[in-house]
């Protein structure tokens, strides 16, 4: 076995973990200077209104005189938290959903595919419009949306691997020595999904947010004055040929940003995490 | 004789097995755009906007009379069940009401809309057809190399942006510093539209269409990276080289029959992710297609067009998927077996 050392010392499997604390601990910064920051800070200010990048703001003000990095910020965080929950209920679902579907009768499986199919067959964005007005257009409209739409991909890709590993030797040769179809679920098949369901977490969170800052943007979900990314590049729009370039630029560039890297700690936790790359 | 009987059973066999299929597939469509219509029709009934209020803004004040006359004309006060078929006996007639934000039958905006709609989607859906084919071919002709590592990275990085956003910057840099765009529509302001030409008509389609473009094609390479990396793993593939077959004899002979199949059926598949790119992309550019007006419909409470637009996107999904469907049974020769 050998020791994390300093320095050189180090494996790739070392590193990858390293980075994915490093990554976590960037994503809980972000999130928490987000939310610490008050109300009043990124209050209007008409006198410096529509001021380009300085030291003293960063990201320029926009054209009510707001501090675009602390409102950035500050809908960053808002936009984790609706990513966070929806793509939490929306993994729960998946793989239930998919194990049902793999493990249930035919009947079940062609229900489910059904449903797949309904979900898929509407456009994502149209579903989250459509369920997003059911619901009065609020932040509860845009996080039952994004939850209730996620779900799909990760649970076909459960049901796959769980019939996959049900063709495999070891489940019949398990099955013949007369193990329960329970025992086999907890023995063989949870093991094998952890993986798949812990990166399908992870990974669907970044669709979660860009679905979140589309619709925002759409003018869905939250309120105007409300501080979300989606938002804010909505309004940049209107100010776009008055030459306010960094009301668009620099917000999507740190949303870019942190989408990048929570597909990077997702990607990283898989290559820990996976049994057939943990070793490389 | 005996022979010939025997033949001919078979042949009707097999033509009842092919009609039982386009059955099965005929129902399940239709199971789906049954479900699609009463899901969506419930969200809408569900939704705490009134439509009656929303239909009384836009033609100004009305007395209480008028009102609960517009009210009952509509059927408001009718269960939703019942409310529910009368809305699907007209639309089965082809009739899909009228649109309270246009002021025209849904019919009319969905058929002139779609035809801009389509024209963006199409050229976007080519375009990154083949760019994110090629793209595939070469990472997974030179896996691990630099080649690979730099496009890769490209399709990752396209991956998490989003689409608006890239709209945004595009609109800001092409249209508004360098003027080489027009900043939105389909055609120029305050011209007829017999007088718009075609070339017109593709400048202002250029850039909405590339927008829309570079969000599937990383999609596309990826996946066909991955399968030209399992096909160039796989043992024929080995044995292939053993015989002293050159990298472009392996690409023409394997690689590209193997991949260009599962590219061309996600291509398909894909046009769910299409339409809703193309809700953003013509929102960022005023365009005047579906997807702005389905976005339009939902803010202004226009609940028949809405409904209307949402159909219409389900049976656009759904060509896009039987088209798949169909091209995976006649043109793989393994499944083609497998059919007969």
């Amino acid at each position: 076995m050998s020791r994390a050392g300093s320095g050189k010392g180090l494996n790739r499997r070392t590193k990858a973990l390293l980075l994915t604390i490093f990554l976590t601990f960037l994503m809980v910064l972000v999130y928490v200077s987000g939310s610490l920051i008050p109300e009043e800070a990124v209050g209007t200010d008409l006198q410096r209104s529509g001021q380009p990048p300085s030291w003293a703001h960063l990201f320029g003000t926009d054209n009510l005189g707001r501090d675009l990095l602390l409102r950035t910020l500050k809908g960053l965080s808002v936009s984790m938290t609706v990513g966070i929950a929806a793509s939490c209920v929306s993994a729960v679902i998946a793989i239930l959903v998919g194990i049902a579907a793999a493990v249930g009768t035919r009947a079940v499986d062609g229900a489910v595919s059904w449903l797949i199919d309904l979900m898929m067959g509407i456009p994502h964005t149209v579903l989250i419009i459509l369920i997003s007005f059911s619901l009065g257009r609020g932040l509860r409209g845009l996080l039952v949306g994004i939850a209730a739409t996620h779900w799909t991909s990760l649970a076909r890709l459960i049901r796959g691997e769980v019939m996959q590993l049900r063709s495999q030797h070891f489940i019949a040769v398990s099955r013949r020595l007369g193990k329960s179809s329970g025992w086999i679920l907890l023995h063989h098949l949870l093991p094998h999904l952890a993986p798949q369901f812990i990166v399908g977490l992870i990974l669907m969170f970044p669709h979660a947010i860009l679905h979140e800052a589309s619709v925002s943007f759409l003018g869905y979900g939250l309120a105007p004055e409300q501080p979300a990314i989606g938002i804010i590049l909505a309004e940049s729009m209107r100010y776009l040929s008055s030459g306010m370039w960094w009301m668009a630029v620099f917000p999507g560039l740190l949303l870019v940003l942190i989408v990048l890297l929570i597909d990077r700690l997702g990607e990283n936790l898989r290559s820990v995490i996976d049994p057939y790359s943990a070793q490389e | 004789m005996e022979r010939l009987r025997t033949d001919n059973v078979l042949k009707i066999l097999k033509i009842l097995k092919i009609l039982r299929r386009i059955a099965a597939y005929v129902l399940r469509v239709g199971s789906l755009l049954l479900a699609v219509s009463v899901i969506s029709f419930a969200l809408v009934s569900a939704s705490p906007v009134d439509p009656v209020q929303q239909y009384i803004m836009g033609i100004g004040p009305v007395s209480d009379e008028q009102r609960s006359e517009i009210e009952a004309y509509w059927g408001v006060d009718r269960p939703p069940a019942e409310r529910y078929f009368s809305w699907l006996s007209a639309l089965l007639h082809g009739d899909l009401g009228v649109s309270l934000l246009y002021r025209r039958p849904v019919a009319q905006i969905i058929a002139e809309r779609f035809g801009n709609s389509l024209a963006l989607m199409l050229c976007a859906w080519v375009f990154s057809g083949l760019i994110g084919y090629a793209l595939g071919c070469v990472m997974g002709m030179n896996r691990d190399r630099w080649q690979d590592r730099c496009i890769r990275k490209i399709c990752y990085l396209l991956g998490s942006v989003p689409t608006f956003w890239l709209g945004l910057v595009f609109l800001m840099v092409f249209a508004v510093m360098l003027g080489w765009f027009p900043v939105g529509f389909s055609v120029p302001v305050g011209m007829r539209d017999s007088e718009v030409t075609i070339w017109q008509r593709l400048h202002h389609l250029a850039l909405p269409a590339f927008t829309l473009s570079l969000m599937s094609f990383s999609n596309i390479a990826l996946h066909t990276r991955q399968k030209m990396i399992d096909v160039m793993n796989s043992e024929y593939v080995l044995f292939a080289r053993a015989r002293g077959e050159d990298r472009w004899t392996l690409f023409w002979r394997h690689g590209l029959r193997n991949t260009v199949l599962p590219a061309v059926t996600l291509q398909f598949t894909s046009f769910a992710e299409l339409f809703g790119g193309s809700v953003l992309a013509e929102n960022v550019f005023s365009y005047p297609g579906l997807g702005s007006a389905v976005s339009a419909a939902g803010l202004n409470s226009d609940v028949p067009l809405l409904l209307g637009i949402t159909l219409f996107s389900t049976l656009f999904v759904c060509v896009g998927n039987t088209v798949a469907d169909l091209l995976y049974g006649f043109i793989d020769p393994r499944l083609r077996e497998v059919c007969q």
